[in-house]
């Protein structure tokens, strides 16, 4: 056991953090640092910038666009984008889409798809959930009815994160109602520009535009867009939910909250001293610096594992990760809440995807994003599999309960 | 010992359960904050025909003559549909400084006013640095003539953007934290050398800051004895910790059923939801919160007019943090009971979690509150 790494593995991580740090524009890393929204055109411009480095698709296969980095290093390129911090690429394609495609796909999708995810060329969105199907996924009931060359597809689709940017959309559909209700469901890629498609947002209750429901009526979908075979669809979305995914616990993301926390603390006054000296206060960001640090420690233990791992099975450990992860990102909001005091409670809400709100702060400059960010990532927890799921996985899959 | 309403208290609060239930659903509460105001005139003269606008003070002066439990009554249904309109800053805080520390003249002038609903005021207090620590004041009065001068800047003044009277705390000697040197003052929202900035609150209020250049205050607008008026502020803001906590336990209890009503309803994998053991646990650990601020809240209101003042501060230290901690966890695990859906603007329970979370921002959160009680070595027992 040795908690070092190798003298390459730290040379690649700084050779990692200085690309970064060179590289991002300052105006969006400070909106992640103040906790401010990203605009459509600050996720495409990094991803473009790693994409050109070589970097955006990093854990594909190499003749995707892929790495070629060892467990350690996806590791720690994830980590270093959560320190510096930097946007990550945009998830939905190159975490999700892009991999069915390419373990699922034609040639020619992924001849078709994967360049223009790399790339961010064209912006996905996921079309899994439905009012009536979140936890019980498998219940979905947006069909796909064969009609020639074509499916035509009706239904409704909820939580879609960032539909209103988005180009295409993958779906999980049903292709036979008569089928147990896992093995009737398809994955089919849909043009978001297909006639039929209305998206409607969804305001969350921070006030911002994140997720949408998107309708289908009567939408017409070249059969080609089937990824895999019929009916096998939900066999590709487990493949595409247990994926391990580096970066799931979001221990870069609260490491860089933590020294937020703690740099916003020192300059706010309790009385005679800054907040940071208040002993109460030290204790318990003390609590939840030891929470994170066994978080990375378990992160660690994963990816040392993966090492070993010669299958491509899912770790069930990732859903250890992403529920203590998802826990320790909420603590970090609450004492983020506790730092700002009285001064969460003036709504300063940001205007349009790229305008800074153009009035002068109301109390200290950084207060405003305080209290819509704790409202927001009340959803950590639920997203992504609810934790109380993700506790029924790890019964199920670990303990065997 | 007991905890039951007295007959005029039960009329109390059904009449306003039946006005709030009528005029203050989840949809009209939308339109209401319409207004320009952000709340609603005309219920605030419905109030006022109900009599709550005079509720705690005496009746020579209009009022009902009620006490801290009639305040909890209306605070916990004005809680249940999360109102807009100023009770807190006019009735419970101004009404509060006018009660303990206004002269006959002041609270004749202004009391019929406020309990004819013609009146609205804000309590001006809190600072950029001042955080919790109600003596942390740095807005000075100098003395000029028999006026006084005030120079500063208050923060977060809930209601201070409409305000027609501001009640104002500012230093007339002595360093920031000291506790002797606090005047209190009655200042008009307009009055020359006043500039108001309003803006919305996370939970859908509205509150300013407000900025004091040599703002001059005759001797009629001096509340109390200038440089004594600590202890004063002491004793209405544990009256209005009292009232929130109130406010908290309508607003959690609402949470609470929700969330109740969501489990029996909302089905997945072929079953109500709240057939699933855990939520069922989580609803129970809900309601124990519930009922543990519940408890709090009646202690709080029992003890607000206790006239031993360290006694009192405690007490109402511990209620504000029960419902602090009921609060956060009422609210935190209804959105998550609810799932999605929780987390919309459109549905009910965001905006009680919402407002639940500002309240604990209000005169010292639940880890301030900790810390005081803290400090003192423990509570005070009780006989």
């Amino acid at each position: 056991m040795d908690l070092r790494f190798t003298s390459a593995e730290l040379a690649f991580r700084d050779e990692v953090r200085a690309f970064f740090r060179t590289n991002l524009p300052e105006s969006i890393r400070t909106k992640l640092i103040e906790g401010r929204k990203l605009a459509k055109e600050d996720i495409v411009t990094w991803q473009r910038t790693l994409n050109k480095k070589g970097w955006a698709v990093a854990n594909w296969p190499v003749e995707w666009g892929g790495t070629g980095w060892s467990p350690v290093q996806q590791y720690m390129f994830q980590e270093e984008l959560q320190l510096t911090p930097a946007p990550q690429p945009l998830g939905f394609g190159v975490t999700m889409v892009g991999p069915v495609i390419i373990a699922f796909g034609s040639e020619a999708q992924k001849k078709h798809h994967l360049p223009a995810i790399a790339n961010l060329d064209v912006w996905w969105c996921q079309g899994f959930s439905e009012p009536g199907a979140g936890s019980d996924l498998a219940s979905l009931r947006t069909s796909a009815k064969r009609d020639g060359d074509h499916y035509i597809v009706n239904g409704q689709k909820t939580w879609t994160t960032l539909a209103q940017h988005a180009d295409w959309i993958f779906c999980l559909v049903r292709t036979d109602p008569q089928a147990k209700k896992q093995e009737g469901i398809s994955f089919l890629l849909i043009d978001m520009k297909t006639p039929g498609i209305t998206v409607r947002p969804i305001i969350t209750i921070e006030g911002g535009h994140e997720v949408n429901e998107v309708f289908f009526d009567d939408v017409k979908v070249p059969a080609e867009n089937l990824v895999g075979q019929e009916n096998k669809g939900w066999d590709y979305a487990k493949y595409l939910l247990g994926r391990e995914r580096t970066g799931i616990a979001r221990v870069g993301l609260s490491k860089e909250r933590i020294r937020r926390i703690k740099e916003l603390a020192a300059m706010e006054r309790a009385g005679d001293k800054p907040l940071i000296e208040d002993e109460r206060f030290c204790e318990k960001l003390a609590a939840v610096e030891v929470e994170l640090k066994a978080l990375e420690m378990t992160q660690l233990r994963v990816v040392a594992a993966e090492r070993q791992r010669i299958d491509n099975k899912p770790d069930p450990a990732s859903s250890i990760l992403k529920i203590k992860g998802s826990e320790i990102q909420q603590a970090t909001t609450e004492l983020l809440l506790e730092v700002v005091g009285p001064y969460a409670m003036p709504y300063q809400p940001e205007r349009a995807d790229d305008e800074r709100w153009n009035e002068p702060p109301i109390g200290p400059e950084w207060a405003g994003p305080i209290a819509p960010t704790y409202f927001n990532w009340r959803k950590t927890t639920i997203y992504g599999g609810t934790n109380e799921i993700q506790k029924n996985i790890i019964a199920k899959a670990i303990l065997g309960l | 010992m007991d905890f039951d309403l007295s007959e005029e208290q039960r009329l109390l609060k059904e009449s306003l359960d039946r006005l709030i239930g009528d005029r203050y659903t989840f949809e009209q509460r939308k339109i209401h904050g319409q207004n320009p105001e952000g709340w609603s005139r005309e219920l605030w003269s419905q109030y006022a025909e109900l009599g709550l606008l005079g509720l705690p003070f005496p009746e020579p002066y209009g009022g009902l003559g009620g006490g801290p439990v009639e305040t909890m009554i209306a605070m916990e249904a004005f809680g249940k549909a999360l109102t807009l309109e100023p009770y807190l800053a006019t009735v419970v805080l101004a009404g509060g400084f006018l009660r303990h520390c206004g002269s006959a003249e002041q609270c004749a002038d202004l009391v019929p006013k406020i309990a004819a609903g013609s009146l609205t005021c804000a309590f001006a207090h809190t600072e950029r640095y001042s955080r919790y620590d109600l003596g942390d004041i740095e807005t000075r009065a100098l003395r000029d003539g028999s006026a006084w001068v005030l120079d500063g800047e208050k923060g977060i003044v809930l209601h201070g953007d409409t305000a027609d009277k501001l009640i104002v705390t500012a230093r007339i000697r002595g360093g920031p934290r000291d506790r002797d040197g606090v005047g209190l003052f009655i200042v008009d929202g307009k009055a020359e050398g006043i500039s108001r900035r309003g803006y919305p609150t996370q939970d859908g209020l509205r509150a300013a800051e407000i900025s004091l250049t040599h703002v001059r205050v005759g001797p009629e607008g001096v509340l109390g004895e200038p440089g004594s008026a600590l202890p004063f502020v002491e004793r209405v803001v544990d009256e209005a910790i009292a009232a929130l906590c109130a406010e908290a336990v309508g607003a959690m209890a609402v949470m609470h059923e929700l969330t109740v009503d969501y489990l029996k309803t909302r089905r997945q994998f072929g079953r109500e939801i709240g057939s699933f053991q855990i939520l069922q646990h989580r609803a129970v650990d809900m309601l124990i919160a519930l009922e543990q601020a519940r408890s709090m809240a009646m202690f709080g209101s029992m003890m607000a007019a206790e006239e031993n003042a360290a006694e009192r501060r405690a007490a109402l230290s511990s209620a504000k943090v029960q419902i602090g901690r009921s609060g956060k966890f009422i609210g935190q695990q209804s959105i998550q009971l609810h799932g999605g859906i929780g987390m919309t603007m459109e549905y009910k329970v965001g905006h009680y979690f919402k407002r639940v979370t500002m309240i604990d921002t209000m005169f010292g959160d639940a880890d301030h509150h900790l810390r005081t009680l803290a400090r003192r070595g423990a509570m005070p027992t009780t006989t």
